[in-house]
């Protein structure tokens, strides 16, 4: 069940399985904390995705074949600790509008209204997956079936920062202003990524997201908070 | 506030694309940040021990056409990797090998003649500041280096000084010519069997090795396009992204490989068939749309090799003034 795939000469993954599942991934997430916790030098990077990890080492130090015996002779977490909740976080969201021009594409596919769309949206407590794509990017999900609608075809070449999107089963939120092919169903003013930070990120892989409607008037106040914390 | 010590650089002309680079933003895959850095990390770290940094000193990297760049303080300079025709207030300048550059002087550039990307080091480094641990730029998100973005016009650096005690030692150092890399415009690189083989047919492999690809001109710093004989995928897999490394050759559904490189994204979601080996990525970074190249088999253990003889003989003929590699 566990599977070592050499990554080139400088990076090893590590593959748990091979579906998006809240329990494998809360085995993944423990075991990435189990190998930072070895506190071993010459490994730069230990990135954990939705079923595997990725452990990149620095090549003039690390043998790949024996950085793969002292991994393998790691404890395996056990289920109930690697399954700990990460922390819960609110995210206010302004659905629709100009902040989410897809939602009434989402509700027509869905077969729902835009409320009750913005509803079963909003009513799915949400896991961290894993972060990609750009910096502070999370992949959350499950998302419920109904809402599971493909990727634009032409992606936007601009998509606001803060935009909230689906893409099949997966939600997620733009940190920054990047070209990007979800759907978008809103927005959030609560920053996710602050590079000047001491805590530049908002969100690790296995925290919960719980999104919160909110309306416009609320939506400008956070924003007016968030930037005046930045400057 | 004004360090006397300190050279100040002036933008005139910004180059094709000139970014402030070091060996890379480590430590922050896991949220997302891709590892940037200088594409041809021998190059820039030659650069830098030839005028007296640390290894992991921010040099700027320079694409295809340079810069013009105006230096008001007298400083020590030296230029490695692609030759782009570097004159100093019209005179040619040699590569490889650390270089005075008297105040006032004017550094330009011209046709590039081999290679596709140059490292210039300055002696103390370039003082931009650091975001997530490294100096390096990565314009997609507008993270590090200078503003988070490519140079232009107007700009001004600044960087670390020196002793003119310490630039006399310096002056005339170079790089071995038994050490020069040559830059062909077809290379062969070793590889590695990837994580994903199972995804592809049978033969893919091997017949990876028997065909030439083309670097394609939808080719920059997160990634080359190669164009040539189709990687065929057994049926569509579903892929469930995974994490990325420099050097992987990944295949979308169209069956024409991509080659990641510095900027590439933290996690892919198309299955890699193959992996670079390290030591020859130096020489992959130095490949320009319109190139090609041959992919030769070779073992983790042999690649690891290879990479240590490069280092040793790289340490005894330029020593490091901060022996880690790519760590900080």
């Amino acid at each position: 069940m566990l599977r070592i795939l050499p990554l080139g000469d400088s990076a090893i993954t590590i593959e748990f399985g091979n579906e998006i599942d809240p329990r494998l991934n809360a085995h993944v997430v423990g075991f990435a904390q189990a190998i930072v916790d070895q506190g071993w030098s010459g490994i730069f990077d230990i990135v954990p995705t939705y079923r595997s990890i990725t452990v990149h080492f620095d090549p003039l130090q690390w043998d790949s074949a024996a950085l793969v015996d002292r991994l393998k002779a790691l404890p395996r977490p056990k289920p109930g600790k690697a399954e700990q909740r990460g922390a819960l976080h609110e995210i206010p969201v302004l659905y629709g509008g100009e902040w989410g021009p897809d939602l009434d594409d989402v509700a027509a596919f869905a077969g729902l209204s835009p409320e009750q769309t913005v509803t079963l949206h909003a009513s799915t407590r949400y896991r961290v997956y894993m972060l990609g794509f750009i910096p502070g990017f999370p992949y959350l999900g499950l998302v419920s079936t109904h809402l599971a609608i493909p990727r634009l075809s032409t992606p936007r070449t601009k998509v606001p920062a803060g935009s909230v999107g689906i893409a099949d089963r997966q939600t997620g939120i733009y940190p920054t202003v990047t070209p990007g092919g979800w759907r978008l169903i809103g927005r959030t003013p609560t920053p996710l990524y602050r590079r000047t930070n001491p805590t530049p990120f908002l969100l690790k892989p296995g925290d919960l997201v719980q999104f919160r409607p909110i309306d416009r008037e609320e939506f400008d106040r956070l924003s007016r908070e968030a930037s005046d914390e930045d400057h | 506030m004004m360090d006397r010590q300190r050279c100040r650089i002036i933008v005139v002309k910004g180059g094709w694309l000139t970014t402030v680079q070091d060996l890379g933003r480590y430590g922050y895959q896991q949220y997302g940040v891709p590892i940037t850095g200088a594409m041809d990390r021998f190059s820039a770290i030659v650069a830098n021990r030839l005028v007296g940094n640390s290894d992991q000193a921010a040099v700027l990297e320079l694409t295809l056409k340079g810069p013009v760049l105006q230096f008001e303080r007298d400083t020590v300079i030296a230029i490695t990797g692609a030759d782009l025709s570097p004159t100093i207030n019209g005179s040619t300048v040699p590569l490889w090998q650390s270089i005075l550059v008297p105040y006032g002087s004017r550094l330009s550039f011209g046709k590039q003649r081999t290679g596709s990307r140059a490292y210039l080091a300055i002696a103390g480094g370039i003082d931009v500041p650091l975001v997530l641990g490294s100096r390096s730029t990565h314009c997609a998100s507008e993270t590090g280096g200078f503003q988070g973005r490519p140079l232009k016009p107007g700009d001004i650096l600044l960087c670390g000084g020196n002793s003119g005690e310490l630039a006399d030692r310096l002056i005339g150092k170079r790089l071995p010519d038994r050490l020069l890399p040559r830059y062909e415009r077809s290379i062969p690189l070793r590889i590695i069997p990837g994580p994903q083989q199972d995804f592809f047919v049978k033969q893919s492999l091997a017949a990876l090795t028997e065909v030439t690809y083309t670097v394609s001109p939808q080719s920059d710093r997160m990634g080359y396009r190669l164009s040539g004989p189709k990687v065929v995928h057994k049926g569509s897999m579903q892929f469930i992204s995974d994490g990325t490394v420099m050097g992987a050759l990944q295949v979308p559904q169209d069956g024409q490989p991509i080659l990641l490189m510095a900027d590439r994204q933290t996690t892919g979601g198309y299955p890699k068939i193959v992996v670079v080996i390290s030591a020859d990525l130096p020489l992959a970074a130095q490949l320009a749309p319109g190139d090609s190249v041959t992919f030769t088999p070779c073992t983790i253990a042999e690649a690891q090799r290879a990479l240590r003889m490069h280092r040793t003989q790289l340490d005894a003929a330029l020593p490091p003034i901060n022996s880690s590699f790519l760590c900080r």
